[in-house]
């Protein structure tokens, strides 16, 4: 990987002026997606799920776009690019086009783990090459923070809110890592924008495995989860090191740890600092807590498990 | 020269999409379209046609995915049916709000529930608002000449707007008719190629597709989109006419049958003109001046054409393929009768529902259909201005 | 900021933006209650501010090294602030009301000299 320095001097692909919120880590894991994709090399075609980050991206008639990026709908960012895959390859069968072209499909976890799975799930195991990025901010973010199913455990949003009889979110978050390794996909890892290096290695890699490869990002949202707008990336690095959001990645379903923390935080250091865990810390509600640790730890154990087991398909 | 083939309306459909041999497919099965892409697929196997397949999970990705491909500069074609064509509807919206020329064949079918395979009309019906141009086919010979067409007049610099050619589920996509199979080259040179506006592949000169029109822009937008509609209309004309010149075979808006000075006139589209069609001429040879204005383009709809098509009728009576669903009247009933509002001579107008899913529409019924025109000229009166064709038990 | 409002047979068809990254042209500046204040002297250019920014507002030099804060755009959300590593920090926070009227210069004295 450059040093930033380098990265620093590349013209970017998104530019400023768009409306995401102060603080929001939309627009930094993009930033750092288009820095680490080797655009000398070959050009990026984006399409992008409907949510706040293309609502604030492409707001006519202005766009924040330096490449070529296409809004469909919400559920529908995989079948997007599929078609716009297709024609590139269409293009490349014919000789109509030299060029290198590689494709991103963005979306965030209501349009990957809920609404867009069905049209993901087709898009990958028909083969298209395209990286799939979920910028995860746990909830339907763009309505006003309503639960999805990679809410956490606990949290309270506006469909799943705590109250006197209910404490947020009574079901564990999805993990739609494991759903999506069930294809056989080449490459798939979670990654956190805190941790901008493993970030970008990651990404590098995606984009040069000639399939459909898949990566999953943290992504703090100050005005959902209910914390200060200048600590977005300090959360996105508690959630790493309290093995909340682990960085790993599976390769041809071997599983690789990027990260393990020295010191593994309890998660009360990560749920803390967030307002829609704020209930969690009630007197009463210790268990809650302990539940989330427990969660916490079963993923985390069997990850090490499997990593420890070396095994891959 | 072309060749005469007895196949089926389904055949026929992907027959055009061979010759047309569009850049992507993206489609989805369902009865009654399916034996489309199942045909695709094989003369793609067969090398027949070098189109990307993209075999989708859902009709909703079949047209997210057209989207996508049209987008990126592509030639693009789909079928689909029914609930495939209902689960597209949110995505039809945004291809012709895009003005991404897309063609569609739709084996028109019955909507559920009940669960109903077979022909009616109220899948195109249901989606007639969303934007596309739609061509209705009375057979197959229409089927495979409406695809091609279509794919002039969508991609028209004046038009740059999909559009579906539909013929009857079973009907017309199952049964094997006599008819023409023009010549691939003499096709291929009659469609030509497509140059897109502003391919998404075009990395040289990036483009936002998509972005959200906020309420200072929005009206403007679907404005200019509901512009390149309504120049469809003269397109239609147009290409109908090259199309005549190039095959013989020439089209318009719609097809006037025996008309010239009809007093008793149906309006239908569809398979159930064939039918009707043979009624007419019986009816004629019996003196009774019986005619059929048969509907070609249903989206934009010419109604100053039709109305001025309807000017010797004394009584008319429209059938509709579909259920008024709580209107006054069938889509194609309130329609005409809104067009004829503005006509000089302004005859009484009545509404059949005939078909529903797959339902006989014999002879016998349209005869009673002028039967009962003739009585309404005759008197004057309407009594009753909505009954159904075929239905076990009396309506209204 | 003001738009050309065009009528709907100038708008380009299909809603297709043609001028990519024409958003720079919107100055989110203007949403700022703080503002960044960049001490250069103590700066060690390790770039985390700009690879966190999150609105590309982090000016970068020929040499790819950072040279001062877009405050067309900064948002004013401190994450650059509070990822600088420096002891003490090369980037602290200002409100805007009371950076009115002063060049970057002064602000720096003001902000570091302290």
């Amino acid at each position: 990987m450059a040093l930033l320095n380098e990265l620093a001097k590349k013209k970017e692909g998104l530019v400023n002026g768009h409306r995401l919120c102060p603080g929001c880590t939309h627009s930094v894991i993009m930033r750092q997606v288009l820095a680490a994709a080797d655009t000398d090399k070959y050009d990026i075609v984006v399409a992008a799920a409907t949510g706040c980050f293309e609502v604030s991206s492409g707001l006519y008639p202005y766009t924040s776009w330096n490449i070529p990026w296409i809004h469909n709908a919400f559920e529908n960012a995989a079948s997007t690019i599929s078609g716009v895959e297709a024609m590139y390859r269409l293009w490349k069968k014919k000789g109509r086009t030299d060029k290198d072209v590689r494709f991103i499909a963005l979306a965030s976890d209501g349009g990957t783990y809920d609404i867009g799975l069905q049209a993901l799930s087709g898009a990958i195991e028909r083969g298209h090459r395209f990286l799939y990025i979920c910028n995860d901010n746990n909830a339907y973010q763009n309505t006003g923070n309503q639960r999805s199913s990679a809410t956490p455990f606990g949290a309270s949003t506006t469909t799943s809110p705590n109250g006197t009889v209910l404490q947020g979110k009574s079901q564990p978050k999805k993990d739609i890592m494991s759903v999506l390794e069930g294809h056989h996909m080449q490459y798939l890892a979670q990654a956190s924008p805190s941790n901008w290096r493993d970030l970008m290695n990651k990404v590098k890699k995606a984009l040069d495995v000639d399939g459909p490869t898949y990566l999953n990002v943290i992504e703090p949202c100050t005005t959902g989860w209910g914390f200060p707008q200048n600590k977005s990336i300090e959360i996105a690095q508690l959630a790493v090191d309290t093995c909340v959001w682990p960085l790993y990645e599976i390769e041809e379903g071997k599983v690789k740890i990027n990260y393990k923390p020295k010191n593994k935080l309890p998660v009360e250091e990560y749920l803390k600092p967030q307002k829609r865990f704020a209930h969690l810390f009630k007197k009463g509600n210790e268990h809650l807590i302990e539940e989330f640790q427990k969660q916490t730890d079963r993923h985390w154990e069997w990850l090490l498990k499997r990593e420890e087991s070396g095994v891959s398909y | 020269m072309g060749k005469k083939v007895a196949l089926t309306g389904n055949e026929a459909a992907a027959h055009a999409i061979r010759q047309i041999n569009p850049d992507v497919v993206a489609a989805f099965p369902i009865t009654p379209s399916t034996p489309i892409p199942q045909n695709v697929a094989q003369f793609i196997a067969d090398g027949e046609m070098d189109t990307e397949l993209v075999t989708v999970e859902s009709e909703h990705s079949a047209m997210s995915a057209c989207v996508g491909a049209a987008a990126a500069g592509g030639r693009v074609m789909t079928a689909t049916s029914a609930n495939g064509y209902a689960l597209m509807w949110e995505i039809l919206y945004i291809a012709s709000g895009s003005r991404l020329p897309i063609v569609m064949a739709v084996a028109a079918r019955a909507l559920s529930a009940p669960l109903n395979i077979h022909g009616d009309h109220s899948d195109i019906m249901g989606g007639r608002d969303t934007g596309w141009i739609q061509l209705i086919a009375e057979n197959s010979q229409e089927t495979y000449d409406n695809l091609i067409q279509a794919i002039k007049i969508a991609e028209n610099k004046d038009v740059m707007t999909p559009a579906l050619g539909a013929f009857d589920g079973f009907n017309i996509s199952h049964a094997i008719e006599i008819w023409e199979l023009e010549d691939d080259n003499k096709v291929k040179e009659f469609v030509g190629e497509y140059t897109p506006l502003y391919p998404l592949l075009n990395t040289k000169e990036p483009v936002t597709h998509g972005a959200w029109a906020p309420p200072d822009w929005y009206f403007e937008h679907k404005m200019n989109q509901l512009e390149g509609l309504l120049n469809a209309k003269d397109v239609v004309v147009k290409v109908g006419k090259e199309f005549g010149s190039a095959f013989g075979r020439e089209y318009g808006l719609y097809e006037a049958y025996k008309m010239d000075d009809a007093e008793y006139v149906i309006v239908a589209m569809g398979s159930v003109c064939g039918t009707t069609k043979d009624v007419v001429d019986s009816l004629r040879e019996n003196g009774v001046k019986a005619g059929l204005l048969k509907i070609r383009l249903f989206r934009p709809f010419p109604y100053k054409e039709l109305a001025d098509a309807l000017s010797s009728a004394k009584a008319v009576a429209v059938l509709d393929r579909v259920s008024p669903a709580g209107a006054q009247g069938g889509a194609l009933f309130t329609e005409i009768r809104s067009a004829l509002y503005d006509a000089n001579s302004r005859p009484p107008v009545i509404n059949y529902t005939y078909g529903l899913g797959g339902r006989d529409t014999q002879p016998q019924h349209i005869n009673s259909v002028y039967d009962k025109l003739k009585t309404i000229a005759e008197t004057g009166k309407v009594d009753k201005q909505f009954d159904c064709l075929n239905l076990r038990g009396t309506w209204g | 900021m003001s738009e050309k409002l065009l009528n709907w047979d100038e708008v380009l068809i299909g809603g297709a933006i043609k001028d990519p990254g024409n958003s720079k042209s919107y100055e989110t500046g203007s949403w700022r209650v703080e503002r960044p204040v960049w001490n250069p002297e103590s700066c060690i250019q390790c770039m985390f501010c700009w690879v966190y920014c999150p609105d590309s507002s982090i000016l970068v030099d020929e040499n790819g090294k950072m040279s001062g804060i877009d405050y067309d755009h900064c948002k004013g959300c401190g994450i650059c602030v509070e990822q600088c590593p420096t002891k003490p920090k090369s980037l602290a926070m200002l409100l805007e009301a009371d950076a009115k009227g002063k060049s970057e210069e002064d602000l720096r004295k003001e902000v570091f000299s302290k």
